[in-house]
């Protein structure tokens, strides 16, 4: 029931991107097609849910017993810089067809702050292992849903005859707006 | 006059945030206020500052291949600082009960690390140019930075509780979607077109 609630709470309720303003460059940035928006939303899950599993032991286990808590920013940010990269090089070895679907959407993400969001997020909540990976799991799916839906409106979009200062980003933030409040129409489902 | 320059087009002609679109996450997650939008462009300004100052410093003798982590261990140093220094300056909770500036923008602080402002200019500007030039370069572009964010933060609380900066002038509620996420949105994206709507007329 605990997993749950939030799984329900950070799709729906906390959506990262409609509500907590995480991951807003991808999601302006890489919505222009429904193909791409894919790609990215999986690029974004593979990382995090290792990313947060990562930092999650590193905290635990390394600056918490040290006592140096307040390194946190440094070698979370480091650490998934490095994992970045090491995902990359791995997946390029053992599967190049999802290497190939994914591939360019790696490096962008370490500039992605739903990844380090997320990770200090799950240290904030004081989740366990398993809580925090299904953290991840559903932040990543929330950033999905938000950004596979913004595309899909966005190509749909394109067609529409709108005045020639709104096109591109500020149609783009007012579209996001109003989706936004759709996404309020889920809050006080999870307290 | 190129000093001058350098500093000033971070403001209006290379806005970080209505021209070039960067750092657009705390540009909507902070500035549900206008007093939030100033505290988190200074944060962001200081960051800015200290490490294009640093980085000019040392781009000469880090090599080329270890460019990138090298220069986000410096700009994560200087989070860390601005982190531990708001919390221990600016963490005292409003008369009312409200919440401190440091909790209001929560997460935001540490995430100014992978703020694309930030990278973006110590890789463009920072690691070529002279510790002078790229001293200002970072102030000017943390100023233009946080007069976008208290812009964007003023207008959300003006159209949102009818005050700016905590002193209220409307009476009544005002409309609460702007303090709400997607008055963000829609103050943002108004702004923009608004912006373009200028810059076609001077052009």
């Amino acid at each position: 029931m605990e997993y749950v609630l939030i799984i329900i709470s950070a799709v729906f309720v906390n959506n990262i991107v409609l509500t907590q303003f995480l991951g807003i460059c991808p999601f302006i940035g890489v919505s222009n097609k429904v193909d791409t928006a894919f790609g990215m939303a999986g690029a974004v899950t593979f990382v995090m849910v290792i990313a947060t599993m990562v930092t999650y032991i590193l905290q635990h286990y390394v600056l918490l017993p040290l006592g140096i808590p307040f390194m946190q920013t440094v070698t979370f940010i480091l650490v998934i810089a490095a994992l970045v990269q090491l995902v990359e090089i791995i997946l390029k070895k053992v599967s190049p067809a999802l290497y190939q679907a994914l591939g360019i959407f790696l490096p962008l993400i370490t500039t992605n702050c739903t990844i380090l969001g997320v990770a200090i997020l799950a240290v904030q909540k004081d989740f366990n292992l398993i809580e925090s990976v299904v953290f991840a799991i559903s932040n990543a799916l929330g950033f999905g849903l938000a950004l596979i839906t913004f595309s899909g409106i966005r190509e749909q979009l394109d067609l529409a005859d709108i005045p020639k200062s709104m096109k591109g980003v500020p149609i783009a933030f007012i579209i996001a707006g109003l989706l936004a409040m759709a996404f309020m129409g889920f809050a006080g489902i999870v307290k | 006059m190129s000093n001058l320059k350098n500093f000033a087009k971070g403001f209006v002609k290379e806005n970080p945030v209505f021209v070039l679109f960067l750092g657009l996450c705390p540009t909507l997650g902070t500035t549900s206020s206008a007093l939030n939008g100033l505290g988190m462009g200074l944060a962001t300004t200081f960051v800015l500052a200290m490490s294009n100052l640093v980085i000019s410093l040392v781009a000469s003798v880090i090599p080329d291949k270890v460019r990138i982590p090298s220069f986000i261990v410096i700009i994560a140093s200087f989070v860390t600082i601005v982190d531990l220094l708001m919390s221990a300056y600016t963490n005292t909770p409003g008369p009312n009960g409200e919440p401190s500036l440091y909790d209001q923008l929560g997460i935001f602080i540490p995430l100014i690390v992978v703020n694309c402002i930030v990278l973006g200019r110590a890789e463009a500007f920072a690691s070529k140019n002279s510790v002078f030039s790229s001293l200002l370069d970072g102030l000017g572009m943390g100023l233009g930075f946080a007069f976008a964010l208290t812009l964007l933060g003023s207008v959300r609380e003006i159209l949102g509780s009818g005050s700016v900066f905590g002193f209220k002038f409307i009476q009544g509620d005002g409309i609460l979607m702007f303090v709400s996420p997607p008055g963000a949105f829609l103050a943002l994206g108004f702004l923009i077109m608004l912006m373009n709507k200028w810059k076609q007329k001077i052009v």
